[in-house]
């Protein structure tokens, strides 16, 4: 069966980001203020698995041994059959 | 006796490593290329640089190359492995090391001297100095800022695992002369064992007087003297 998975990555909650610090600051300046605003990345992945199940354990291995960092990150896995 | 120095695929301090081991200390030291074989050396450089250019994180990438695994294995057998700047970077990766380099807390590239404080003289990194000596090497990062968990923190500062911090000149860890909001003013923390330093400060920019500080060439001479001793006993 095809997949389609999408990993978003982000730094853990209290995390100082200079980045996301700095964008927030430039759209207050346009006249955007908000309460807040997070940088996050995102892995977009077609695999080829048995079952969706074994999708996500490959991924959720993926992010353990590389994509993410678990000492600083948080990631989420989406699936969605690929039609 | 002989010392290997990695390189990666953007590693750019290889050279000046291998020239202060080789040149100024007089022991021999190969460059070995990531996908050769690391055998038969007493100890190991990790040096600075952009290996893979930082793509994903600072380290990430070359931290899961094969020759880690080597790494690992020296590491193991109590042979001394040091990883300055990317190399620390690739050593927290890797898991040798605990914790993680975040993005300078100004987000800048700093590229200064510092002072940095010998908190622990035993290791076999830092005999050749005095406990609390005050010395000078420079930084170059932009992710040179220590995190770990708070228990992590208190294990590290239990067992006098924080080889160095970044001080002002009277030896005070103030948040003024923290260059990248690492916690506590780490710079350079060692393993359980105490054989592996990472340390974001380039001792091999400080090797020479013609460069302004000889002192980092002390941390080269300290590895060197424990070796001797290993192969000795």
């Amino acid at each position: 069966m095809q997949y389609r998975i999408e990993v978003t990555i982000g730094l853990k909650d209290g995390m100082l980001d200079p980045a996301a610090a700095t964008i927030k600051k430039a759209l207050e300046h346009l006249g955007y203020p908000t309460d807040s605003l997070q940088m996050q990345k995102k892995f977009i992945i077609d695999l080829n698995e048995a079952s969706s199940d074994e999708a996500y354990g490959k991924v959720d291995e993926m992010c353990k041994r590389l994509l993410a960092n678990p000492v600083i990150h948080n990631y989420n896995i989406v699936i969605e059959e690929s039609v | 006796m002989k010392i290997a120095v990695l390189q990666f695929g953007g590693s750019n301090c290889d050279y000046d490593v291998q020239y202060v081991l080789s040149e100024i200390i007089g022991v021999d030291t190969d460059l070995v290329w990531y996908k050769n074989e690391l055998n038969g050396y007493d100890g190991a450089v990790i040096p600075g640089g952009f290996s893979y250019g930082d793509y994903l994180r600072a380290g990430a990438i070359a931290a899961r190359a094969p020759i880690m695994n080597s790494i690992r294995r020296m590491a193991e057998k109590g042979l001394p492995v040091i990883g300055i700047c990317n190399g620390f970077q690739i050593l927290v990766e890797s898991g040798l090391l605990p914790g993680a380099l975040m993005t300078n807390k100004y987000p800048k590239f700093r590229c200064q001297w510092v002072n940095l404080k010998v908190e622990n003289n035993t290791s076999p990194f830092t005999n050749e100095f005095k406990k609390g000596e005050i010395i000078r090497i420079p930084i170059a990062h932009m992710e040179g800022n220590y995190f770990a968990d708070d228990s992590v923190i208190s294990e590290l500062n239990s067992r006098e695992g924080v080889a160095f911090r970044y001080v002002d000149p009277g030896g005070n860890t103030t948040d003024e002369v923290n260059p990248n909001g690492s916690k506590q003013n780490i710079a350079g923390i060692l393993n359980v064992q105490g054989n592996v330093l990472g340390m974001m400060p380039h001792p091999e920019r400080a090797s020479e007087e013609i460069l302004g500080s000889k002192d980092g060439k002390k941390i080269f001479h300290s590895m060197i003297k424990y070796i001797s001793s290993l192969v000795s006993t």
